[in-house]
């Protein structure tokens, strides 16, 4: 047992947790969007923040993979870990004001459109990867990759042909949080 | 030749000596990539062609950067007995100049650039004086390497063999101490003992972080897992910097030999160098080196007879900046996409497949093999409290000597640009120095005090990167800057993470209302405050360290944002949509020079008679500005 403080709250769990997994646990809220129980984390949304006190300094970490450690001091609600939530849900918006989840997360966040939101139809694709963890460690097939690097990347198939790997199970439609592999589905899934 | 014994170093030494000072004359042209760049093959050819029709006694070989590249091409001369002569700004026609008089037993005297006297050779038992007595007529005259500006400050520890040996032979490797500090740790020293001495030398990391080598090397030791392995950095992204590239392409056993000595004190047999795809010269000097090094047997199984093995492959990088970050490297070589992971579990531990792996950069490697050859106390006594030993900087941007400097650390910012650099162009004023790469920081006149050292410059919101320096000045617009170093990293963004993909480029947008006098005093909070999200919040350090530029524009140059923000103007009259071009007619005599520059006929007038500048359809592209001769356009 490996016992660590959350917001001050006395807190344990076994070598190899996270301290999302603690938190959650324990009841304590911490945002997450690209996080998956049945998956292995990705860290590539960031909103599940935290800051921690490992004794020697205090940074931003992500709690999804950030493993305990015996008398480490978690914070889930510091001013530094607002701010990065803040941000984050901003961008998400300006990116895709139109998509009801993104604007379920922004109104948790109080955050409303500015004036770089993007306009017409878009897609609400924030490459958590869900759908591509659950494609391959789930269903156990290689469906689903990212292509492209930096505001380009995308979800797609390998090679951007519709996949013949795919079994059609929508595993990763249950899986996106956004709503937006109903629009990238019929682009790669097998015929 | 086998070198497996400390005997058979011996011998490769003096048969390498041999080389590097023969009883004859020789002719050294450098011939890395800057060199190649300025035409260097085209001068080594002709000398090369010269001496073979003429049947002469002397050598003509190739070297590598000693670091003076605005003056490149350069020739050396080394004739026993004498000073060795440095030629710059070589061409094929000089050079033949150059031979003609070296044929009629002259020690030629045009594009001298400087002479060296003593050769320090630091490895190897002490400095070796090239001519005994005085030195009478031209040569007296010529100056010594230690009198011009640019090397007065320098001190070559690194690039110890640049620009001495031929990087594709051993033998003069080895002749100038190479390889014996391996033979002083596989026999004479613990693993333990070389972590040891790398603590004690305080040896921080070159590639960017300033991690200590040392402490990188015992996690790594005492790692559980097997194998182990042992990888060098030589991805180097950041635009304009090419110190790595340098060291490859002028002494790649160094590299190799500091390698090697790591690979023993983690317990490694394994290594890899990742080297970027882009630099052909570089990867075929690795390739070389490390053929060499296996034929001699030191690379491969019982190096130098002490049962320790290694050996190395080379990986060539996916092209990315990204690629350069331990993870995404490590990714790289495994063949997956070249994206970082997040690093909680350390890559001491869970590096290469999963394995025990120690990354180091080229230069760091480097440096390994002085401290085991000369001590720890010695590496020691060199740079600041906290920063020890040299760093190679590429020096670049507005000042008039440009090229590779290696300096001990701690040399301030004001020697490097008015000493080193030999200043910025008369009638401009130094602004800022922007340090550490695309992602480094900038750092105002009013600091130019500051020692650059790790600690310093982290302290001053930059960072030692890679050792990129560009010298600004007040022609440079700090706004207009920010915005420059952004869009390099977001086109080299991996897109992985939220904060840094869509982070940067909101703050490019932000940048862009305000370069064009758009935005208010709330927005530059807004640009504060997301940079502190993108660095808190980013995956892996080039999110973490992309606002840098921003944030140290904002700390030291604020006035500048605001004015262009709330006075609508540039000060460095740079930002377009806030300067116009006019024309003075006091000062314009109607010479029509601009009227011909214009590619928008803005510009009319009679012949002699002062003309007019019709801003309307000015698109602001400074043709005119550059083109009078009597300072008449007036930009605001
Ligand atoms: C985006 C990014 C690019 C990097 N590029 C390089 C590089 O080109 N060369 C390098 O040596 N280190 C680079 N680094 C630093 C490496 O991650 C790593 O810290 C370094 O190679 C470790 O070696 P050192 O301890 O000898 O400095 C980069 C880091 C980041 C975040
Ligand atoms: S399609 Fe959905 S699940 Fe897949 S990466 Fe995009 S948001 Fe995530
Ligand atoms: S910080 Fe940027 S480069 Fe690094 S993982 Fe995130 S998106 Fe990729
Ligand atoms: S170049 Fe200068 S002097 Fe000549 S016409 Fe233009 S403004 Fe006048
Ligand atoms: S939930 Fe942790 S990074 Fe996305
Ligand atoms: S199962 Fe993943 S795309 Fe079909």
């Amino acid at each position: 047992m490996i016992t660590f403080s959350i917001n001050g709250q006395e807190v344990g769990g076994e070598e190899g947790w996270t301290v999302l997994d603690v938190a959650r646990w324990h009841g304590i809220e911490i945002p997450t969007l690209c996080h998956h129980e049945a998956m292995e984390p990705f860290g590539a949304c960031r909103l599940c923040a935290v800051e921690v006190d490992d004794g020697r300094r205090t940074r931003v970490v992500i709690s999804c993979m950030y493993p305990i450690r015996e008398g480490i001091k978690v914070q889930t609600e510091t001013p530094r870990v607002a701010n990065v939530r803040r941000w984050i849900a901003q961008l998400l918006l300006d990116e895709s004001p139109q998509a009801p989840n993104i604007q379920e997360l922004a109104k948790s966040f109080g955050v409303t459109p500015s004036r770089f939101k993007k306009t017409g139809v878009e897609s609400a694709c924030h490459l958590c990867g869900l759908c591509i963890r659950a494609c391959q460690e789930v269903v156990g097939v290689q469906a689903l990759t990212f292509g492209n690097r930096g505001v380009l990347k995308e979800v797609t198939s390998p090679y951007h042909r519709r996949s013949q790997d795919c079994i059609r199970c929508g595993t990763c439609l249950y899986v996106c949080p956004t709503g937006a592999m109903e629009q990238i589905f019929p682009l790669v899934s097998s015929e | 030749m086998q070198i497996t014994s400390i005997d058979d170093l011996q011998k490769a030494k003096v048969g390498g000596l041999a080389q590097l000072y023969p009883p004859k004359p020789k002719i050294l042209v450098g011939m890395a990539t800057c060199g190649l760049a300025a035409g260097a093959q085209r001068v080594y050819d002709l000398l090369h062609k010269k001496a073979q029709q003429e049947h002469w006694e002397g050598v003509v070989e190739k070297t590598g950067c000693i670091g003076i590249c605005y003056q490149e091409p350069l020739v050396d001369l080394i004739i026993p007995g004498k000073p060795r002569v440095t030629y710059a700004e070589m061409s094929p026609e000089k050079a033949e100049a150059l031979w003609e008089e070296l044929a009629a037993g002259r020690v030629p005297e045009k594009q001298v650039l400087a002479r060296m006297d003593v050769d320090g050779m630091i490895l190897d038992g002490g400095p070796r004086k090239l001519y005994q007595g005085k030195l009478k007529g031209f040569l007296a005259k010529v100056p010594r390497y230690e009198d011009l500006d640019f090397f007065k400050l320098q001190r070559h520890i690194a690039m110890r063999n640049c620009g001495f040996i031929d990087p594709d032979n051993l033998l003069q490797y080895i002749a100038r101490g190479g390889y014996f500090a391996l033979y002083t740790a596989l026999t004479t020293m613990t693993p333990d003992q070389v972590i040891q001495a790398v603590t004690t030398a305080g040896l921080r990391g070159r590639g960017g972080g300033g991690f200590p080598t040392g402490v990188k090397w015992a996690s790594c030791r005492k790692a559980k897992g097997w194998p182990k392995y042992v990888l060098c950095n030589a991805d180097e992204g950041d635009p304009g910097a090419y110190m790595d590239r340098s060291l490859i392409e002028g002494d790649p056993h160094s590299i190799l030999e500091g390698m090697l000595i790591g690979a023993y004190a983690i317990g490694s047999s394994e290594g890899y160098i990742y080297v970027r795809a882009e630099y052909p010269l570089a990867v075929k000097t690795l390739q070389r080196a490390i053929l060499a090094a296996r034929e001699a047997g030191l690379l491969g199984t019982n190096i130098l007879g002490s049962g320790f093995s290694f050996d190395l492959k080379l990986n060539l990088g996916g092209g990315a900046f990204v690629c350069g970050e331990s993870t995404a490297l490590m990714a790289s070589i495994e063949g997956k996409p070249g994206e970082p992971r997040a690093k909680y579990v350390h890559t001491a531990d869970k590096g290469l497949w999963n394995r025990p792996s120690n990354l180091n950069n080229v230069e760091t490697w480097a440096n390994v093999p002085v401290i085991i050859a000369k001590g720890a106390d010695w590496y020691r006594d060199i740079g600041t409290e906290g920063s020890k030993g040299t760093k190679i900087f590429s020096l670049v941007g507005q000042v008039k000597n440009v090229g590779l400097v290696e300096v001990p650390m701690g040399v301030s910012i004001k020697q490097m640009v008015q000493d080193i650099g030999g200043g910025v162009p008369e009638d401009r004023e130094f602004k800022a120095l922007q340090i550490g790469g695309p992602s480094g920081g900038c750092i105002p006149r009013e600091q130019w005090d500051l020692p650059i050292d790790f600690d310093s410059l982290w302290d001053a919101g930059a960072m030692m990167g890679s050792g990129g320096m560009i010298v600004m000045d007040n022609s440079t617009c700090m706004v207009d800057v920010a915005k420059f170093f952004l869009d390099f990293l977001i086109d080299e963004s991996c897109g992985k993470c939220i904060p840094c993909r869509l982070g940067l480029k909101r703050m490019r947008e932000l940048l862009e209302e305000f370069s064009s006098g758009k935005g208010s005093l709330e927005d530059l909070e807004e640009l504060q405050s997301l940079s502190e999200a993108v660095k808190d919040g980013s995956l892996c350090a080039l999110g973490g360290s992309a606002p840098n530029p921003v944030l140290t524009t904002l700390r030291y140059f604020r006035e500048e944002y605001e004015a262009h923000i709330l006075h609508h103007k540039c000060p460095a009259a740079v930002c377009k949509e806030l300067i116009t071009y006019t024309i003075t007619p006091e000062l314009c005599n109607g010479c029509t020079a601009c009227v011909q520059e214009c590619p928008q006929g803005a510009i009319t007038g009679t012949k002699k008679e002062p003309h007019t500048l019709n801003s309307a359809l000015c698109i602001k592209c400074g043709a005119c500005f550059e083109v009078c001769k009597f300072g008449a356009v007036a930009v605001a």
